[in-house]
C-alpha cells in the first residue's frame, strides 16, 4: 500500500494545516510578551488575569450565553419539527420547503443579516438581543435539521407502529417511544447550536443594540495591539470549550445512532 | 388530503413559517427595495433602475455604461479600445469590489476542494471503518471554534515576521511578508476557514463508490490511476459539485476575513454592503449591491451545474 502511506502523510499535513492556528493560539495566550510574534520570551498567565479582571469583557460574555441558550432551545425545537416532517412525511411543496429552511447553510451570513436589519428597521422593530436570536435561529436550525434528520432516520418505524398498535395516542407514541430514542440526537443538536450561536459574529454584529457581545467584543479589541495577548487567552479558553462541547455533541450523537441500530456514516452535517 | 400529508403539514409548519416571515419575507424586502429610490434611511417611490445603473459608477462621477457607450473616450488618443475599456473598468469601484469577491471566491473554492479531495479519498479508502468517524470528527473540529480568533491567528502566521516567514528565513529564504498581499492572505485564510465544507461531501459520495468497480477496472488491465480517472472520478463528481457550490456561495460574502486579514484596505462584497447600508444609510443601494452579487453568484452556480450535468444525471 505505497499509495496509501503517500496519502497518510498528506492527511497528517493536512490536520496540521487545520490545527496550526488552535495549536499557536495558546502559545502566544501564555507569551510573556505584548507583541504577538515567534520567539517566545517566557511563560506568563498575566493575560488570563486581564482578560478575567475586563467589566465589558464579562458583561458581553453574559449576553453571548442568553443568546446562545434561547438560540439551541429554539434552534433545535424547530429542527426537531422540520426533521420529522421531512423524514417521516410526504406533503405537497416539500422539496421548496425544506429548501428555505435549509437556505442559510450557503446564504452567506451577511445577506441574512442585512435582509432580517432592513426588516426590522422598517417595521421599527428596535435592535436587541431579541434581534440576535432572531437571526441566530436562523443560522443554526439548518444545523439543528441536519443533526435531528440523520436521528430521526435511523429510527425503527415498526416501533412507532407497535405503539399505536397498542393503543397509545400520536402524541404518546412520540413522547414514549420516539423522543426517547432521538434523545441523543437532540442533545447534540441543542450543543452543535449553542457552539455556532458563542462563535457567530455578522448577525451578532449588525443586528446588536450597539452593547457587544462576546465575538463582537474580540472583533473590536483586535483593533488594539495591546489588547491583543488577552483576546487570544480568551481565545484559547472559548476554543478548549468548543472542543470539550463538540466532544460531549459526537459522544451523544454516536450513541443516539448506536441506540436506534444504524450504522455510523460519520461527522456532523 | 390524507391524514398522513395534513400531520406532515402541521408538524413542518412552525419551522417553515418561521423561514417565511424571517428569511424568505427579508430577502424579498431587499428585492423590492433595489428598484426604489433611497433616502438617508429611507426608501421610497418612483420604482427605478438607477440602482442598478449607479453600480457601474466611476471615480468622478461618470458611469462606466455610458463611457461605454459614448466609445470611451480618452485624454491619451494613442491608447488602445482595450486600454480605455480597462481604465474605465479599473474606475469602476464597484465593479472591481464585486469582481475581486469573484475571483477570491473561486480561487478559495479551487484551493479547498483540491486540498479536500486527497484528504476525503485517504478516509473513505484507506481508514478502517470504525476509525472513519474519529478522523471526521478531527477534520470538523476547527470549523467550529471561534471564526474571529482563528482569522486572527492567521495574520499572525502569515504577517510580517510572522511564523511563514520565521520559517522562511530560517531555511535561507527571503521572507514573503504574505500578508502584504491581501488577496493571498485572504484566499489562505478562506480556504483554511471552509476546508470541512468541502471534505465532507466529498467523503460521501467517495463511500457510495461501489469498490467491486474499482476491482473490475484494475481485473480489465486499467492502471490504478486511470482507474481512478475513469471511474472514482466520474462518480465521485455529485460531490465535487456539491463541495464547489457550499465554497463557492458563502465565500463571496464573506466579511470578517477582508475586514481582519486585509485591514480593510482590500474590501469585498459584504463590505460594500455595510459601507452603503450602514455608513451612506442607502439601504436601495445596499439592497441593488445584494441582489446583483447574489444573481451573479447564482448564474455561475447554475453556469458550473449545467456543464456538469453528465456526471450528476448518469448515476440513477
Amino acid at each position: 500500500m505505497k499509495k496509501g502511506q503517500g496519502l497518510r502523510g498528506y492527511a497528517i499535513l493536512y490536520l496540521l494545516f487545520l490545527y496550526g492556528p488552535i495549536i499557536i493560539l495558546p502559545m502566544f495566550a501564555f507569551n510573556d510578551s505584548k507583541v504577538v510574534s515567534f520567539p517566545l520570551s517566557g511563560f506568563t498567565t498575566q493575560w488570563f488575569g486581564e482578560m478575567w479582571a475586563d467589566q465589558n469583557l464579562r458583561e458581553a460574555l453574559g449576553r453571548s450565553l442568553i443568546i446562545a441558550l434561547c438560540t439551541a432551545t429554539l434552534s433545535t425545537t424547530l429542527g426537531v419539527f422540520a426533521a420529522r416532517a421531512s423524514v417521516r412525511y410526504k406533503f405537497p411543496g416539500k422539496t421548496g420547503i425544506m429548501g428555505l429552511i435549509m437556505l442559510p447553510l450557503v446564504l452567506p451570513d451577511i445577506i441574512v443579516a442585512m435582509a432580517l436589519l432592513v426588516v426590522l428597521l422598517s417595521i421599527g422593530i428596535p435592535l436587541s438581543l431579541m434581534t440576535i436570536i432572531m437571526g441566530h435561529i436562523l443560522l443554526c436550525t439548518p444545523f439543528a435539521v441536519a443533526i435531528l434528520s440523520s436521528a430521526f432516520q435511523s429510527l425503527d418505524k415498526s416501533l412507532e407502529e407497535a405503539a399505536l398498535d397498542l393503543g397509545e395516542t400520536p402524541w404518546s407514541t412520540f413522547r414514549l417511544i420516539i423522543l426517547p430514542l432521538v434523545m441523543p440526537g437532540i442533545m447534540a443538536s441543542f450543543l452543535i447550536c449553542f457552539t455556532i450561536s458563542i462563535d457567530e459574529f455578522v448577525v451578532a454584529n449588525f443586528l446588536g443594540s450597539g452593547k457587544p457581545v462576546l465575538s463582537s467584543y474580540i472583533f473590536g479589541q483586535f483593533r488594539f495591539p495591546a489588547k491583543v495577548p488577552a483576546m487570544l487567552a480568551l481565545g484559547t479558553i472559548l476554543v478548549a470549550f468548543s472542543i470539550l462541547l463538540l466532544t460531549i455533541a459526537e459522544y451523544f450523537r454516536r450513541r443516539g445512532i448506536a441506540k436506534a441500530g444504524g450504522n455510523d456514516t460519520g461527522g456532523f452535517l | 388530503m390524507t391524514s398522513e400529508t395534513k400531520a406532515g403539514l402541521k408538524l413542518v409548519a412552525p419551522p417553515a413559517l418561521y423561514a417565511v416571515l424571517l428569511l424568505a419575507a427579508p430577502l424579498a424586502t431587499v428585492l423590492i427595495y433595489s428598484v426604489l429610490t433611497g433616502d438617508k434611511g429611507k426608501v421610497g417611490l418612483p420604482v427605478t433602475l438607477d440602482n442598478y445603473y449607479d453600480l457601474f459608477k466611476m471615480k468622478g462621477g461618470q458611469n462606466l455604461l455610458s463611457y461605454i457607450a459614448a466609445g470611451m473616450p480618452s485624454e491619451d488618443p494613442t491608447a488602445s479600445l482595450w486600454a480605455r475599456f480597462r481604465d474605465g473598468v479599473s474606475d469602476a469601484i464597484y465593479i472591481v469590489i464585486m469582481g475581486r469577491s469573484l475571483v477570491i471566491s473561486m480561487l478559495v473554492t479551487f484551493a479547498t476542494v483540491a486540498l479536500a479531495y486527497p484528504i476525503a479519498y485517504f478516509v473513505s479508502f484507506h481508514v478502517r471503518p470504525e476509525r472513519k468517524s474519529l478522523w471526521l470528527f478531527l477534520i470538523t473540529i476547527p470549523f467550529w471554534t471561534s471564526y474571529i480568533i482563528r482569522v486572527a491567528l492567521w495574520r499572525t502566521i502569515l504577517g510580517y515576521n510572522g511564523i511563514v516567514d520565521n520559517f522562511l528565513t530560517a531555511i535561507g529564504l527571503e521572507p514573503a511578508n504574505i500578508l502584504a498581499n491581501g488577496v493571498a492572505a485572504i484566499t489562505i485564510t478562506l480556504a483554511h476557514a471552509f476546508a470541512p465544507f468541502a471534505v465532507l461531501p466529498i467523503f460521501v459520495s467517495l463511500e457510495k463508490v461501489d469498490r467491486s468497480l474499482l476491482e473490475a477496472g484494475q481485473d480489465l488491465g486499467e492502471s490504478r490511476w486511470s482507474t481512478f480517472l475513469r471511474v472514482t472520478l466520474p462518480l465521485t463528481m455529485p460531490g465535487v459539485i456539491a463541495a464547489v457550490l457550499i465554497v463557492f456561495i458563502p465565500t463571496v460574502g464573506d466579511y470578517v476575513t477582508p475586514k481582519l486579514i486585509g485591514g480593510g484596505q482590500v474590501p469585498m462584497i459584504a463590505n460594500l454592503m455595510e459601507t452603503e447600508m450602514l455608513t451612506k444609510r442607502d439601504q436601495a443601494m445596499g439592497s441593488a449591491i445584494a441582489v446583483a452579487a447574489m444573481s451573479i453568484v447564482a448564474v455561475i452556480s447554475i453556469i458550473f451545474v449545467v456543464w456538469n450535468r453528465r456526471y450528476i444525471g448518469g448515476k440513477k
